[in-house]
């Protein structure tokens, strides 16, 4: 039996998305030109699908941070933390994390991937019960099913859901985490985090929040829906990413637990994986800096979320519930989402094509996210290639959009 | 109130026959991958509806040994009494 065989019905589907046009998993940015600008197989490109929310992968004070540690500290730490050490680097990043969010420990993380993984298959073990929003993120479930507890998903945004199914877990002694993000990747929505923290104390759980899209666009310093909700106090620990708002790479998670530091030593996606290179971390380190001393940066990206999300709305085009950084626009069906991405990449914009089943309902979206360094003749020159395309495909008919609303 | 283990598939069937509109006719040796299409979410979301139609926790790493609707109902079956 070849081994690839299993794969034949998803090399179907791969194969033939390439005959409908550009392949939206094969989609090659020829050079970028800016937080907000790419050539794209030959063409200048608005990119607005890049989680750059808040444009800092330019930013002047960034690059020559990371060039000066290139320098002087070289490309690479060639290991693990465990085997090879810890770089300077690294003992700041950890502090300065912690310190941003108010909390004890932080442990850095290669990829914000292998944060939820390590964090989440080692905190809860074969005993424990993992909770988790149905909506959360791919990393998420990876890390529940590394770990071996038991997990159960609740109905997306549900507090009473995740009551009803915490009170069905049985009495078994094991430890309970509840998993949800601070904004979902996918359509943008926020969780309702102070019902959460409500059910948490009532059930006796642990409450793990990802605030990957978060970081750096809600809340008043820019700590995320935790600190925007008022219940920092309830989350026991948040994971999060440096390659969104802090235009770099790399995983953190921060806590409060005494023994949050046996982590090192225990968390395998931690202890076996090469560490960040410094020049990385010298840039997250300038970044979460200008994060905190220009709140202008969150306030033009939430000015620019608000024009994004309410232009597509008033075209008719169905929108999330929530205006963030990630404006998703649902389109009725996977065949005229694949011309309808197409036909956006060929007028010269692009967005995130996002399929069933990586979306919530089986609905396919274009996914955009937004950016503060996008300026407003950009968006508008974004709705009205949506409102061409929409207009040309159909989705925007008179009927359509009288019946999504 | 204890469902026998026939009843438990016979709810199963229900749930998945609803599910996928009548398409498939199912039995307790349908494949839920293969035969219905299920794919990785829609298998979750089924296990979540079961969850509540038997008010019982089936947890996700259950998944990995369930096939076939037989096995489904088993392994229900199993936890409901596990929980008696």
């Amino acid at each position: 039996m070849d081994l690839f065989a299993k794969f034949a019905p998803l090399a179907a589907t791969y194969r033939g998305l390439s005959e409908r046009g550009h392949n939206p998993f094969k989609v090659s940015i020829d050079k970028i030109l800016s937080p907000t600008e790419a050539m794209v197989e030959g063409r200048r490109t608005l990119m607005v699908g890049t989680n750059n929310y808040l444009g800092l992968t330019f930013d002047a004070e960034c690059i020559e941070a990371a060039t000066a540690s290139l320098a002087e500290e070289g490309t690479g730490t060639t290991g693990s933390r465990i085997a090879n050490g810890s770089y300077g680097a690294h003992r700041r990043l950890e502090a300065e994390l912690a310190r941003f969010f108010g909390r004890r420990h932080c442990m850095v993380f290669s990829t914000g991937y292998q944060a939820n993984l390590g964090m989440i298959s080692t905190l809860a073990g074969p005993n424990d019960h993992l909770v988790i929003d149905a909506d959360c993120h791919a990393s998420i479930y990876d890390g529940c099913r590394l770990g071996g507890a038991k997990v159960t998903r609740f109905r997306h945004n549900d507090p009473d859901d995740l009551d009803r199914r915490l009170c069905r877990l049985p009495d078994d002694g094991g430890s309970r985490l509840i998993i949800v993000e601070g904004i979902y990747s996918m359509l943008g929505d926020k969780a309702p985090l102070a019902a959460f923290a409500e059910a948490k104390r009532r059930h006796g759980a642990y409450l793990m929040v990802d605030e990957a899209h978060s970081m750096g666009v809600l809340g008043r310093t820019g700590r995320g829906l935790a600190e925007e909700a008022g219940c920092e106090a309830d989350v026991d620990f948040v994971v999060g990413t440096f390659s969104k708002s802090l235009g770099a790479v790399g995983g953190f998670c921060v806590a409060d637990h005494d023994e949050f530091e046996v982590l090192r030593v225990a968390c395998r996606p931690y202890m076996f994986t090469a560490s960040l290179p410094p020049s990385t971390m010298a840039s997250v380190l300038k970044a979460l800096e200008v994060l905190e001393r220009r709140p202008e940066l969150r306030a033009r990206l939430m000015t620019n979320a608000r024009q994004l999300h309410d232009g597509l709305a008033a075209q008719g085009f169905v929108v999330g519930p929530h205006i963030s950084p990630v404006v998703a626009v649902r389109i009725p069906d996977v065949d005229l989402a694949i011309r309808f991405w197409n036909a956006l990449l060929d007028a010269g914009v692009y967005v995130n094509m996002a399929l069933p089943p990586a979306t919530p309902s089986g609905m396919p979206l274009m996914r955009c996210s937004i950016s503060a360094a996008h300026d407003r003749r950009q968006i508008r020159r974004i709705i009205d290639v949506f409102h061409d395309v929409g207009t040309r495909l159909g989705v925007l008919q008179p009927a359509l959009t009288a019946a999504a609303v | 109130m204890s469902e026998t283990y026939q009843e438990i598939v016979g709810t199963i069937s229900a749930v998945l026959s609803s599910a996928t509109k009548g398409q498939f006719a199912v039995a307790e040796d349908t494949l839920l991958k293969r035969d219905l299409n299920l794919d990785s979410l829609a298998e979750m979301d089924l296990l979540m509806t079961l969850e509540d139609r038997f008010d019982v926790a089936i947890s996700l790493n259950h998944l990995p040994e369930i096939e076939t609707v037989r096995d489904l109902a088993l392994a229900i079956d199993k936890i409901k009494r596990g929980a008696a």
